[in-house]
C-alpha cells in the first residue's frame, strides 16, 4: 500500500515555482483535470499530453516555491501523478501536497534519477528505488503528525473526523 | 524553560501550551483571508468538510478580497468573483470588492490585524502582517477552508533566522533594499520553514509601511513568516490607518536567551540600493552593477510596494518631468484608500502628467494575469516581490526588482538608474494642497 510505482520519472531542476507548475493564466479553473491540461505548460510543453497515470515528478531543490495556490499540486493530482520526489520542497507546496494527499518525499539523491527512469517510492520506509540502475535512495520519513495526516487521507478527512461530519 | 522567540510566544499562546521550534501544534487562528484565485477552492474545501449548511467557526474572522483579477478580465474570473460574493453574503463574512485593494493592504487598513495575532491567508504574501508584530503565514486553500469550519489549523513551530541591522541607513536605501540584501545573502530557500525576524536600531527606526516590506518578502527566502517586534509606532500606525486603539504588550518580543537558527548582522551605513536581476529575487546586486540597463516598462505597485509612500516616492522623482520616451510606467495603488490619497495630494496628477498609466487598485500585472503583462524580450523594473521566469508575462521577458526610488529614477531615464544620482525635490503634501491641486 505504501509502495507507489514503478512509473516513469519526469525530471525537473531547482526552484521550479508554482507559476511554472501551473501558469497563472490558467488558474481561473479549480478542476484538477482541467488544470492538469496546463501543467508545466511553459516549462515543459509536452508534459500534459504525455504524462500517464502512476508516473512521478522528480525535482531538485526548492520545488513548488512561490505562490500558495493549491492549483499546482492539484494539477499534478489531476495528471495522475503518484508522487513528487525532490531534494527539497518549498514550505507551502509541501504542506498543500500533504493536505491534499499527494505523496511527497524529500530525497537528497533525487538528482541521480534521470528523465524517463522507472522508479518506485516506499512512503513508510522512506526510500526511492531507481529500477534503471537498481539503486535505492534514502528519503526523509515524514514526522509522525504528518504521517498520520497522510495515512488518514489528508486534511479534509482529518477535519471531518474532528467535526464529526465523516460518513 | 529557556527563552522563546516572538514566534514561539505567539504560537504558544494560540496553542494553549508552551511550544518550541519543531513542535507540531493545532493553534487557534485569529483571522483568515482568501482572494478571488484561492477563495473558490477554500469554499469548496469548507463545503466538503462541513457538508450541507455547515457553520463557520467565526464569520467575523473571515475576509475575502477580489484583487487578482480585478476588475474581472474574463468570464471565468467573473464567475469566481460571484462564487466569493455569494458565499460571503450567505455566511455573513467580510468581503471587499474590486478596487478595494490587495488583500494584505485591505486587512491592515481595515484594522483586522493586531500585534500578537495569528493570521493565515491563502496567499503566500500573508507574511506581510509580521510588519505589525503579528504571525502571518501563507497557507493553501484546503488549510483555509478547514479553518473556516474549525477556527484552528496545524502548524510546525518554525525556527527563527534573525537579521539585525544597526546604525543608520544611508540616503536612498529603503526597506526594499534591506530585504533584497537579506535574500541575496541567504538565498531563495535560505529561510525555508523558518521565521525571518528583523531587529536592530535601523529596523526599529523604519516606519511601519517599510516594515511591512520586510515581512512581505520573507516568503522570497522560503520563510514561513517574517516579523518585526511591535512597538509604539505600530500602535500609532494602527490608530491613524485603521482607527484602532491598541496597546503594545512590552513582553511581546523575543527573549534575550531565545534560540536562533542563525543571526545575520549588518551595519546600516554599509548598505546600498539593491536590484534583483532576472529571474530570481536572490540575484540581488548593488544598483551600480546594473545601472544603464535599458527597460521597456516600470511597474510600481503590489502588496510589497504599492502603498501611498511608495507611489509618492516615484512622484517625487517625476514631478515636472516626463517618463523617458519608449518606456511605459504603470502605477497600481495597493488599495482604494491609497488611490484616494494619491488623488487628494496631487500625486496622481503628477504621475499622469509625467506620462504614467495609473490603474485602479489591485494586484495589477504582478502575477501576470492582465493589465500590463510583458511580451517576449520585454524588460521591466518592478517594485514587486518576485521576478520568476514568466511571472509578469512571457517566459522570454525579464524582470528586475527594486525600490520605488529606483523605479522612479529608472522611469525617468528609461534605464536602470541609481536613485542616489537623481535629485528628488521632497513632495510636500501640504504645499500641493495649498496650491489648490486637491479636488
Amino acid at each position: 500500500m505504501s509502495v507507489e510505482g514503478p512509473g516513469r520519472a519526469w525530471v525537473f531542476g531547482d526552484d521550479v515555482d508554482t507559476d511554472q507548475i501551473t501558469p497563472s493564466r490558467f488558474i481561473v479553473s479549480t478542476d484538477p483535470e482541467e488544470l492538469a491540461d496546463h501543467a508545466f505548460n511553459d516549462l515543459r510543453p509536452e508534459f500534459s499530453a504525455n504524462v500517464a497515470d502512476g508516473e512521478f515528478v522528480v525535482a531538485g531543490e526548492n520545488f513548488g516555491s512561490g505562490s500558495s495556490r493549491e492549483h499546482a499540486p492539484l494539477s499534478l493530482l489531476g495528471a495522475g501523478v503518484d508522487g513528487v520526489v525532490a531534494q527539497s520542497f518549498a514550505r507551502i507546496f509541501f504542506r498543500n501536497a500533504i493536505n491534499l494527499g499527494l505523496p511527497v518525499l524529500i530525497c537528497p539523491d533525487a538528482d541521480r534519477i534521470d528523465d524517463g527512469d522507472e522508479i518506485s517510492i516506499d512512503l513508510d520506509a522512506g526510500t526511492v528505488t531507481n529500477h534503471e540502475t537498481g539503486k535505492e535512495y534514502d528519503a526523509e520519513p515524514l514526522p509522525p503528525f504528518l504521517q498520520d495526516l497522510v495515512d488518514g487521507g489528508g486534511l479534509k478527512p482529518y477535519t471531518k473526523r474532528k467535526l464529526g461530519t465523516a460518513e | 524553560m529557556t527563552g522563546q522567540t516572538i514566534t514561539e510566544q505567539i504560537l504558544s499562546e494560540k496553542a494553549g501550551r508552551d511550544v518550541t521550534a519543531g513542535d507540531y501544534v493545532e493553534a487557534a487562528v485569529d483571522e483568515m483571508i482568501a482572494h478571488d484565485v484561492t477563495g473558490p477552492l477554500a469554499i469548496d474545501a469548507f463545503e466538503d468538510v462541513t457538508g450541507e449548511d455547515g457553520d463557520l467557526a467565526a464569520p467575523d474572522d473571515v475576509v475575502f478580497t477580489l484583487d487578482h483579477h480585478a476588475p474581472a478580465d474574463g468570464v471565468e474570473a467573473a464567475n469566481n468573483h460571484n462564487i466569493v460574493r455569494e458565499f460571503a453574503r450567505a455566511y455573513g463574512t467580510h468581503q471587499y470588492e474590486i478596487n478595494d485593494g490587495i488583500c494584505h493592504q485591505v486587512m491592515i487598513e481595515e484594522g483586522f490585524v493586531e500585534p500578537g495575532d495569528l493570521v493565515i491567508g491563502a496567499d503566500s504574501h500573508s507574511t506581510t502582517y509580521g510588519g505589525l508584530g503579528a504571525f502571518g503565514t501563507g497557507v493553501g486553500s484546503t488549510d483555509l477552508g478547514t479553518a473556516f469550519a474549525t477556527g484552528e489549523l496545524w502548524f510546525r513551530v518554525p525556527e527563527t533566522l534573525r537579521f539585525e541591522v544597526h546604525g543608520d541607513l544611508p540616503e536612498g536605501v529603503y526597506a526594499k533594499d534591506l530585504i533584497l540584501t537579506f535574500i541575496g545573502d541567504v538565498g531563495f530557500a535560505g529561510a525555508t520553514y523558518m521565521t525571518a525576524e528583523y531587529a536592530g536600531s535601523a529596523i526599529q527606526d523604519l516606519p511601519i509601511h517599510q516594515r511591512l516590506v520586510l515581512a512581505n518578502m520573507a516568503i522570497e527566502m522560503g520563510g514561513k513568516a517574517g516579523i518585526v517586534e511591535p512597538d509604539d509606532r505600530v500602535a500609532t500606525y494602527l490608530e491613524e490607518q485603521a482607527g484602532l486603539d491598541v496597546s503594545i504588550d512590552p513582553d511581546l518580543a523575543s527573549d534575550d536567551d531565545a534560540t536562533y537558527e542563525a543571526v545575520h548582522t549588518y551595519e546600516g551605513s554599509d548598505l546600498a540600493p539593491q536590484v534583483s536581476k532576472p529571474s530570481n529575487p536572490e540575484n540581488a546586486v548593488d544598483v551600480d552593477e546594473v545601472v544603464g540597463t535599458p527597460v521597456d516598462q516600470v511597474f510600481v505597485g503590489t502588496c510589497t510596494n504599492g502603498r501611498y509612500e511608495d507611489i509618492r516616492t516615484v512622484a517625487d522623482v517625476l514631478a515636472g518631468e516626463r517618463v523617458a520616451p519608449g518606456t511605459r510606467l504603470i502605477v497600481v495603488p495597493a488599495s482604494k484608500a491609497v488611490y484616494e490619497k494619491c488623488l487628494e495630494t496631487g500625486v496622481l496628477e503628477t504621475l499622469v502628467d509625467a506620462g504614467a498609466t495609473f490603474q485602479s487598485a489591485g494586484c495589477g500585472a504582478c502575477a501576470g494575469y492582465h493589465q500590463g503583462v510583458l511580451g517576449d524580450d520585454d524588460v521591466c523594473l518592478a517594485t514587486a516581490n518576485r521576478n520568476f521566469p514568466g511571472r509578469e508575462g512571457s517566459m522570454e521577458s525579464r524582470v528586475y526588482l527594486g525600490s520605488p526610488a529606483t523605479a522612479g529614477a529608472t522611469a525617468l531615464y528609461g534605464e536602470i538608474t541609481d536613485p542616489r544620482e537623481v535629485e528628488t525635490p521632497r513632495y510636500d503634501d501640504h504645499a500641493v494642497a495649498d496650491a489648490g491641486v486637491v479636488r
